[in-house]
């Protein structure tokens, strides 16, 4: 059955599996029968100590009964709601209720689930008008483009004026100037040929609904991150793994995911599958270790660990790669760690405490905020790269694997969200914009 | 202004020779340089009255000549109309920072070249004699 978004529907779904009454949990968490009733509705919303109390009631694991995963559309809402305060539609319409957006939710899923994907086509449309801004100011052919234009417009409207103008304008100078004019318009016509071709050609899906990154993102997780045309003894060339691929629309993408297979290829070389697995079922995953016994790049193994074939009772890997300037270039995220779709993610990642201590391995268990938080162990590290030789620039490449928690709590766990818009850590020391989660 | 020397600093030849038969016209001395990296040395060696300076040129930009110019003593009172083909916004921004003493975006009407140069040289003239 699948498992409602809700979850006050999902308390309910649950208590009915166990034929347990409604008042005999209301009386168990000390909360009256009409209360619960209440929020099995999702008519109000439940605090995480609540949550926590009906779910040992129950036996469950508190994040069976939370939003979790499925809180796409909770996360879709919330960005609209920070995009009207943005635009300042808030203030004019007020403040929408955030603290009953599950009772939303759960009376208008359509509604809601049109309003999310309104928001969702918005983004996607101002991606597009960057996009294009982006393009218009700074594509250095457009640029050459209007100066040859401009350039050849002002020659010849200052020729075509002085052959207007001067009455008695010497023959030598009449003929040069009509010279001059016919070589200017050869220009500009040329110009303007030249760009009526340049913006036909650009592909429509250049500048698509989707970065292409997401491209590539959605091209692996239909693959379910794993390649296993690579594990082949002569793996096929990387254009073939790409070919017909409906998801890699744009050519950036299509770069992008060969670069991608090119590096996955040396990967799978260095760690070759069933020695890999099996030193995992024996170090466990301890990219130190896994590196050590192959001989093989820390960055590698990194790599390799998230994207291993879906086995039985493997738990899903997280991985996510910035560069030095922190911009995520690759990204697999895990459910209950939700990685910002728009903008910068949270400060507090070990992934950028990594970025700012190259070559140190960091070992981190972090709490994610959400509305149930969640444990996950992460590993990271910085490596520099020099692919321009000695003299050439140094880049930094910071990677953090993300892999489910150790079972105990241990001291030092930090506290972390997905970006500060959507994150309820109200007092938070890292925080660099107001969360529009007035409810932390 | 009849006698008046100023030198043309514009890569595009036509424009370069359009500008000058109306300034030769009325009355001027123009001498053209299409090459950035020479006009400051030129500029030195040849004491112009005014420049007419282009701000996209190949070798050195007109901004880097403008601001080479106002930090040489003896001539950063020289008169400077820059041109731009990108007359609004930032380019006329840097060159009223850099210096310039008018700006004119491309394309521009004849009449506009000649009367803002003339109007330039008077003023410069008129602060010296002051």
């Amino acid at each position: 059955m699948a498992r409602s978004a809700l979850t006050g529907t999902r308390i309910r779904e649950r208590r009915t599996a166990l034929r347990m009454k409604q008042a005999d949990l209301a009386r168990s968490v000390g909360i009256s029968p009409a209360y619960l009733n209440l929020i099995e509705h999702n008519r109000r919303r439940v605090g995480d100590e609540l949550l926590g109390q009906i779910a040992g009631a129950m036996a469950v694991d508190p994040v069976a009964l939370s939003e979790g995963a499925e809180g796409a559309l909770f996360d879709g809402l919330r960005e609209a709601v920070a995009g009207a305060e943005t635009e300042g539609g808030a203030q004019v319409a007020g403040l929408p209720e955030l603290e009953r957006i599950e009772e939303f939710v759960g009376r208008f899923p359509g509604w809601a689930a049109i309003l999310a994907g309104r928001q969702a086509r918005v983004n996607a449309l101002e991606r597009v008008v960057e996009s294009y801004s982006e393009r218009m100011a700074q594509d250095p052919f457009l640029l050459a483009s209007l100066h040859e234009v401009l350039s050849a417009v002002t020659s010849l409207r200052s020729t075509a004026a002085i052959l207007v103008e001067t009455d008695d304008i010497e023959p030598i100078w009449r003929a040069r100037f009509l010279r001059t004019i016919q070589e200017e318009s050869l220009r500009l016509s040329e110009t303007a040929e030249a760009l009526v071709g340049y913006l036909d050609d650009l592909e429509e899906a250049e500048t698509g609904l989707s970065s292409p990154l997401e491209q590539v993102e959605a091209w692996l997780s239909a693959r379910n991150w794993h390649l296993e045309e690579l594990e082949e003894a002569t793996p096929p060339p990387p254009e073939a793994l790409i070919t017909g691929v409906a998801e890699l629309a744009s050519s950036a993408a299509r770069k992008l995911a060969i670069a991608h297979i090119e590096r996955a290829q040396a990967d799978a070389r260095a760690l070759p599958l069933e020695p890999f697995r099996a030193a995992v079922a024996e170090l466990g995953m301890d990219p130190a270790l896994l590196a050590q016994r192959f001989g093989a790049p820390l960055g590698a193994v990194f790599r390799r660990l998230a994207t291993l074939p879906v086995g039985a009772g493997a738990q899903p890997v997280g991985l996510v790669i910035c560069d030095g300037s922190g911009a995520l270039t690759f990204r697999r995220g895990v459910p209950g760690f939700a990685l910002p779709r728009f903008g910068a993610a949270c400060p507090l990642w070990p992934l950028y405490e990594a970025l700012a201590r190259p070559m140190q391995p960091i070992r981190a268990v972090v709490d994610m905020a959400g509305r149930l938080p969640e444990r996950f162990l992460t590993y990271a590290i910085c490596q520099p790269s020099q692919p321009g030789g000695f003299d050439g620039p140094v880049l930094m490449e910071a990677m953090m694997l993300i892999l489910p928690p150790p079972p105990e709590r241990t001291p030092g766990e930090r506290a972390i969200g997905s970006s500060c818009r959507i994150c309820p850590r109200g007092e938070c020391a890292g925080r660099r914009e107001p969360s529009i989660l007035s409810e932390a | 202004m009849s006698g008046k020397h100023v030198l043309l600093v514009e890569d595009e030849p036509h424009i370069a020779e359009a500008i000058r038969f109306i300034l030769t016209r009325a009355g001027w001395k123009v001498s053209l340089e299409a090459d950035g990296a020479q006009a400051y040395a030129r500029i030195g060696s040849e004491r112009p009255d005014a420049v007419i300076l282009d701000l996209m040129l190949p070798g050195s930009s007109g901004l880097e000549i403008l601001t080479s110019l106002r930090g040489d003593a003896t001539l950063a009172k020289l008169p400077v109309l820059m041109l731009s083909a990108r007359g609004q916004g930032r380019d006329r921004d840097a060159a009223a920072r850099a210096g310039a003493t008018a700006f004119l975006a491309k394309p521009f009407a004849n009449g506009d070249v000649l009367s803002m140069l003339e109007e330039i040289v008077t003023r410069a003239e008129a602060q010296r004699s002051a």
